[in-house]
C-alpha cells in the first residue's frame, strides 16, 4: 500500500462536551477498501469519533485530513465534505415528510443537481439492488425498521460517497431485521467499498472487518485485524469487553 | 324589547362594528404571523444577541396585559403618520394603532408557536439531511419545515381564533367595532343582556368560519403529505 489510497489521516482528535472529554486523542488513518469496525463499551465515545468524521460534532482539537486536506479548517465548506461522506444512523433518520423514492432522489437533486429523471432512475436502480423498488411509493412510517435502514443505506449510497459510515445501524432493530441489514452491509464491502462501522455485532465485526479499532475511554485502546483482536487480544480491557459481549448466557 | 325586536332595529349597528372587527382581526392575524415569523428566527438564531433580543421581546409581551400594551402603543406612536383613507369602509388612520399593538402582541405567541414548532422535529432530520450534504438551509426548507408546518398549523390557528375575540378591547380606544356599538345599543335599548347575546353569535359566526377554514387547509395539507 502506499500513501495515496489514505482517505482519512486522523490526528491527535480530541472532542470535549463542557468539561466532559469524550475523545483524548484518536490517531489513525483509513485507507481506500478498507473495512474500519469501531468497537467498545458504551460510553466509550464510538458515536462521537464517527460524527466527527463527517463534522456533525465539531472536534475541539486535532485534524482530520480526508483527501490530502483538513476538513476542520473553516475554508472548508462543511456540505461538501459531507457530500463525500455517506453516513447511516442508529435511528435511521429517513425523511419523515418525503416517499421512499424522494428519501433518496431529494439530495440528488438538490445537492448534486441531477435533473429528477435521472434522479429518478438512479434511485430506483439502487432500489431495486436492496429489494425495495415496490416501497418506493410508500412513506417511512409505513415500513419496517429493517426496511428504512435499507433506504437509509441506499441514500447514502446515491451521492457515490468516498467512505460510508455506519453508527450503530442495527441497534435499533428488532432482532429478525438485523440480518437483511447486515447482508447489505456485507454486499457493499464486497464490492469494496470503504467503510467505518460502529457496531455491537461481533460476528459482523470478525467476518466482515478488515481491522478493528476497540476504543475505550476516548482513545483507541487497541487495534488489528479481526484474528489479532478477537483470538489474542493482548490489551486487559479488549479481553474484559470481549469476554462480556461475547458468550453470554 | 326583546332580542329579535333589538336584532331586526339595530342590526345595522352589529353588522358595521362586525365589518371593523374582521377588518382589524384580518389584518391583525396577517401582520401578527409574519412579525412572529420574524421573531421566531431571531429566537432561534444561533447569534447570542439576537435570540436574546427576541427572548426579552416575547417575555414583556406575554408578561403584561394587552390593554396596557394598546394603550402603550397608543400613546408611545402618536408620532406616526398613517395613511389616509379607508380600508374596507375602515378609516386607517383611526384603526393602525390598535392593529400595530395587536399585531406586536400576537407576534409573540406566534413566535412560541412556531419556534415550538419547529424544535419538535427530531434533530436527526437536520443531522441526516445535512449528512446528505445539504446546507443548513436546505435541510430546514426540504425537510424541517414541511414536518414543523404539521405541528405549527393546529396551535396557530387556537392563536387566530384568541386573536378575532381579543380585537373586542379596541373599543377603548373608541374605535367603532363590534363591542363599541354593542355599547351604542345597550345605551339606546337599557336592555343590555340581548345585545350581549347578539354579539356573543356575531363572534361565535366568526369563529366558527375561521375553525372551519383552518380545518380545511390542515386536511389538505395532512393529504398531500400523509
Amino acid at each position: 500500500m502506499n500513501g495515496n489510497d489514505v482517505l482519512f489521516e486522523i490526528r491527535d482528535l480530541k472532542k470535549n462536551f463542557g468539561a466532559l472529554e469524550v475523545l483524548r486523542g484518536i490517531s489513525t488513518d483509513i485507507r481506500k477498501g478498507e473495512v474500519v469496525v469501531v468497537i467498545g463499551p458504551s460510553g466509550s465515545g464510538k458515536s462521537t469519533f464517527i460524527r466527527c468524521l463527517n463534522l456533525l460534532e465539531e472536534p475541539t482539537s486535532g485534524q482530520i485530513i480526508f483527501e490530502g486536506t483538513d476538513c476542520t479548517d473553516k475554508s472548508v465548506k462543511t456540505h461538501r465534505h459531507r457530500e463525500k461522506v455517506g453516513m447511516v444512523f442508529q435511528q435511521f433518520n429517513l425523511f419523515n415528510n418525503l416517499s421512499v423514492l424522494e428519501n433518496v432522489t431529494i439530495s440528488l437533486e438538490k445537492v448534486k443537481k441531477l435533473p429528477a429523471a435521472q434522479a429518478k432512475e438512479k434511485a430506483m436502480a439502487l432500489l431495486r439492488r436492496v429489494g425495495l423498488e415496490d416501497k418506493a411509493d410508500a412513506y417511512p412510517s409505513q415500513l419496517s425498521g429493517g426496511q428504512k435502514q435499507r433506504i437509509a443505506i441506499v441514500r447514502a449510497m446515491a451521492l457515490d460517497p468516498d467512505v460510508m459510515l455506519f453508527d450503530e445501524p442495527t441497534s435499533a432493530l428488532d432482532p429478525e431485521m438485523v440480518g437483511e441489514v447486515l447482508k447489505v452491509i456485507q454486499d457493499l464491502a464486497r464490492e469494496g467499498v470503504t467503510m467505518v462501522v460502529v457496531t455491537h455485532e461481533m460476528g459482523f465485526a470478525r467476518k466482515v472487518g478488515t481491522r478493528i479499532l476497540f476504543m475505550d475511554e476516548g482513545v483507541i485502546a487497541e487495534e488489528g485485524t479481526p484474528e489479532e483482536i478477537f483470538e489474542a487480544p493482548k490489551n486487559e480491557r479488549t479481553r474484559d469487553f470481549l469476554s462480556k459481549v461475547i458468550n453470554v448466557i | 324589547m326583546n332580542i329579535a325586536d333589538i336584532f331586526l332595529n339595530y342590526y345595522q349597528y352589529f353588522l358595521r362594528g362586525t365589518r371593523t372587527t374582521i377588518v382589524v382581526s384580518l389584518v391583525t392575524v396577517f401582520l401578527g404571523s409574519i412579525l412572529g415569523c420574524f421573531v421566531a428566527l431571531l429566537r432561534l438564531s444561533r447569534f447570542r444577541p439576537l435570540s436574546g433580543f427576541a427572548r426579552l421581546y416575547i417575555t414583556v409581551i406575554r408578561g403584561t396585559p394587552l390593554l396596557v400594551q394598546l394603550y402603550i402603543v397608543y400613546y408611545q406612536l402618536h408620532f406616526i403618520h398613517y395613511p389616509e383613507g379607508t380600508f374596507l369602509g375602515v378609516e386607517l388612520a383611526r384603526i393602525m394603532p390598535p392593529i400595530l399593538a395587536l399585531s406586536i402582541n400576537s407576534a409573540a405567541y406566534v413566535a412560541e408557536v412556531i419556534r415550538a414548532g419547529i424544535q419538535a422535529v427530531d434533530a436527526g432530520q437536520t443531522e441526516a439531511a445535512l449528512s446528505c450534504g445539504m446546507t443548513q438551509g436546505q435541510a430546514m426548507r426540504y425537510i424541517v419545515m414541511p414536518q414543523a408546518i404539521k405541528n405549527i398549523l393546529p396551535a396557530i390557528g387556537n392563536e387566530f381564533i384568541t386573536m378575532v375575540k381579543e380585537t373586542s378591547i379596541i373599543q377603548y380606544l373608541g374605535i367603532s367595532d363590534l363591542m363599541y356599538n354593542n355599547g351604542i345599543v345597550v345605551t339606546a335599548t337599557y336592555n343590555p343582556l340581548p345585545c350581549y347575546y347578539i354579539s356573543a353569535m356575531f363572534y361565535l359566526a366568526l369563529n366558527v368560519i375561521l375553525g372551519k377554514g383552518l380545518n380545511i387547509f390542515e386536511m389538505r395539507l395532512k393529504r398531500s403529505e400523509r
